[in-house]
């Protein structure tokens, strides 16, 4: 039984029913799929110049040889030595780091915001870049985990970032669960906390040794990238975008509240303690070799919903391209644009992301949890 | 789906929110719960659409305790509107109302044909068909309401469990709601704080006062003026209405007494 409609009050011709709504393009599953096709391609060509450029230009067809001659053990000449190493062994892996990071951090971001529920949120909110810190600090200072050699920097940073994910969710835990609120409160006093342990050591502890290594974890950078330290960080960054992938309709679901997401069948105390998990070790492993690079994390995952919408199946596919490109970039740009000095790369992706941020917020009406 | 609340307890804080509930909602049957503010109502309902796990008694749908069903296959059964209407996210209309497939789907695949069919029809049902491709941030409260009950209805549920449905809807909408609900034959609870809506809709009444039943069965064995003092603090007048011999309730717009 429909119910009856009122009697017209006017002569009048009853209006034309209105088109059939059509979903915008971009949020279509072909939309989407160009979107990312469109964006792993340009990931893919980026990664050329971004190899080539840099205190030595090396030519496109000269890159491309050199990483021909390395990946199936061809040679080159003798007085090429040099530039191949640069090409292979410092920039390459350089790149790809950058990459990976990118990745990472557009995609974690998306999984924090859900997670605590706040478009304020990035993936060091819950203190994991200060932990990191701290862990690394300590480390260099003490001279601690020795054995590990060259990754025991990072190695102390990923314990801190661990360290500091766990005590977290200790203590915003409470009989009726974790809430998004507590944990974000948490997460921002107990990185209060971590700040000022880490500024007493740098104060305490004579020689500029201390002062450099926080200075390197605050601002981050691909300086550091090896061959040696990518396999792992590889790992963890691509096993957890595959788990956060799997995670995307039940973050659908507790986007609409708790109740919902429970009456939906989804349990969202699990959901988050899995969430708190993988976020937690992605960044752990970004932040011990990359530092803690800002805004990526905060803005991609904004900039992707305004393109493609809100269903995190589609954000968790796009923004983790969108933030490799990025990063690809902004890494090129920081040691090319003052070269030889390299820029803080959180300088750089402000000064390109918040430009973009902004237009694509005024040009559609962007909403996060009401006007 | 016959759904019972069997001596259902909940506690919180050291408050005791619903003291042993016992309610049968018969497979088919349209049961509003009924009660003054902070009576236990919503309370009593997030237990059954296990928002809440209670401190006590159980909640069997189809003879199963709740609990004992795994959380998917409980949304299988039991659909529920809450009363929590906001979303952090602007996802269109059409997105929010086939979330209600989440308990049937395994993985990230699409829609099946028959699922798209049965999101379209609910949002025609709910009069929403119109907004499919709108950001749910922009609609009003009403037509919120209206596509997260085609969302519950989408979940094809055996059960419904309505907290307030008619807020926020025009009168319209109201009545068309609730006339589905008859239609659809879905076992259902529901709150309304609307008495003389609660009267025309169901076919049994519960009233809630302090978190006890107070009384239960047909609205017109209910609805009595005093009960309504009692549990509402109201003077009321009852007449059966004229067309179908429902108890409606007339009030006078005075001072009365027994309320501050």
């Amino acid at each position: 039984m429909s119910p009856t409609p009122a009697p017209p009050l006017t002569a009048s011709p009853p209006a034309a029913p209105p088109a059939a709504p059509r979903p915008r393009w971009l949020t279509t599953p072909a939309g989407t799929a160009v979107t990312a096709a469109a964006l792993a391609l340009l990931l893919a060509a980026s990664t050329l110049p971004a190899i080539g450029l840099g205190t030595a230009l090396v030519p496109p067809a000269e890159t491309l040889r050199y990483l021909w001659a390395a990946l199936t053990g061809g040679s080159i000449a003798s007085d090429e030595v040099t530039r191949y190493q640069i090409i292979w062994n410092i920039r390459t892996p350089r790149v790809l780091l950058a990459a990976l990071v990118g990745a990472g951090l557009g995609a974690v971001g998306v999984a924090v915001q859900a997670l605590v529920r706040n478009p304020l949120a990035d993936p060091y909110i819950l203190g994991v870049s200060s932990g990191a810190s701290v862990g690394a600090v300590t480390v260099g200072v003490l001279g601690a985990l020795a054995a590990l050699g060259p990754y025991a920097v990072s190695a102390g940073a990923f314990a801190g970032a661990l360290a500091a994910t766990l005590l977290v969710h200790l203590i915003s835990r409470s009989a009726a669960g974790t809430t998004p609120l507590r944990l974000v409160l948490t997460g921002v006093a107990l990185s209060f906390g971590f700040q000022a342990i880490m500024s007493v050591i740098v104060y305490l502890v004579p020689g500029n040794e201390a002062t450099s290594t926080v200075l390197f974890w605050t601002m981050g950078g691909f300086g550091a990238a090896t061959w040696g330290s990518l396999p792992a960080v590889a790992a963890l960054v691509l096993a957890g975008l595959a788990v956060l992938h799997t995670l995307a309709r039940r973050l659908d679901a507790t986007a609409l509240g708790d109740e919902t997401a429970a009456s939906l069948g989804v349990d969202t105390e699990r959901l988050r303690r899995v969430l708190f998990l993988v976020t937690a070790l992605m960044t752990g492993a970004m932040v011990a070799v990359s530092g803690a690079i800002g805004f990526v994390g905060l803005v991609v995952p904004h900039v992707v919903r305004i393109l493609v919408g809100a269903a995190h199946r589609r954000v968790l596919t796009v923004a983790p391209l969108a933030g490799a490109v990025l990063m690809v970039w902004v890494d090129l740009a920081s040691r090319t644009v003052a070269a030889p000095r390299e820029l803080p790369l959180g300088v750089l992706t402000a000064l390109i992301g918040v430009p973009v941020f902004l237009l694509l917020m005024r040009r559609r009406g962007y909403l996060f949890g009401g006007r | 789906m016959h759904l019972s609340l069997d001596g259902l307890t909940v506690a919180i804080d050291g408050a005791t929110l619903v003291h042993s509930l016992s309610l049968d909602v018969p497979d088919g049957s349209v049961v509003g719960l009924v009660g003054p503010n902070g009576s236990g109502k919503s309370t009593a309902l997030r237990c059954v659409y296990r928002a809440l796990r209670p401190t006590g008694g159980t909640v069997r749908v189809g003879g199963d305790d709740l609990a004992s069903l795994k959380p998917r296959e409980g949304a299988r059964r039991v659909a529920a509107l809450t009363q929590e209407s906001s979303s952090d996210l602007d996802f269109t209309v059409a997105e929010v109302v086939a979330l209600g497939r989440v308990p049937h789907q395994r993985g990230n695949g699409p829609l099946t044909a028959r699922e798209r069919e049965l999101c379209a029809s609910a949002m025609e049902s709910m009069d929403v068909a119109h907004l499919a491709h709108r950001g749910v941030l922009t609609l009003s409260g009403g037509e919120r309401q209206r596509v997260l009950m085609a969302r519950a209805l989408v979940q094809e549920p055996r059960v419904l469990v309505l907290d307030e449905p008619t807020n926020h809807l025009d009168v319209r909408h109201q009545i068309h709601l609730l006339s589905l609900l008859r239609e659809v034959g879905v076992t259902t609870l529901v709150v309304l704080h609307d008495l003389n809506l609660a009267a025309a809709a169901c076919d049994r009444l519960g009233v809630l006062s302090g978190g006890r039943l107070v009384a239960a069965g047909p609205p017109a064995d209910v609805l009595t003026p005093a009960l309504v003092r009692e549990a509402f603090g109201v003077e009321a007048t009852v007449v059966p209405h004229p067309l179908t011999g429902a108890p409606q309730l007339l009030y006078r717009l005075t001072h009365q007494e027994g309320t501050p």
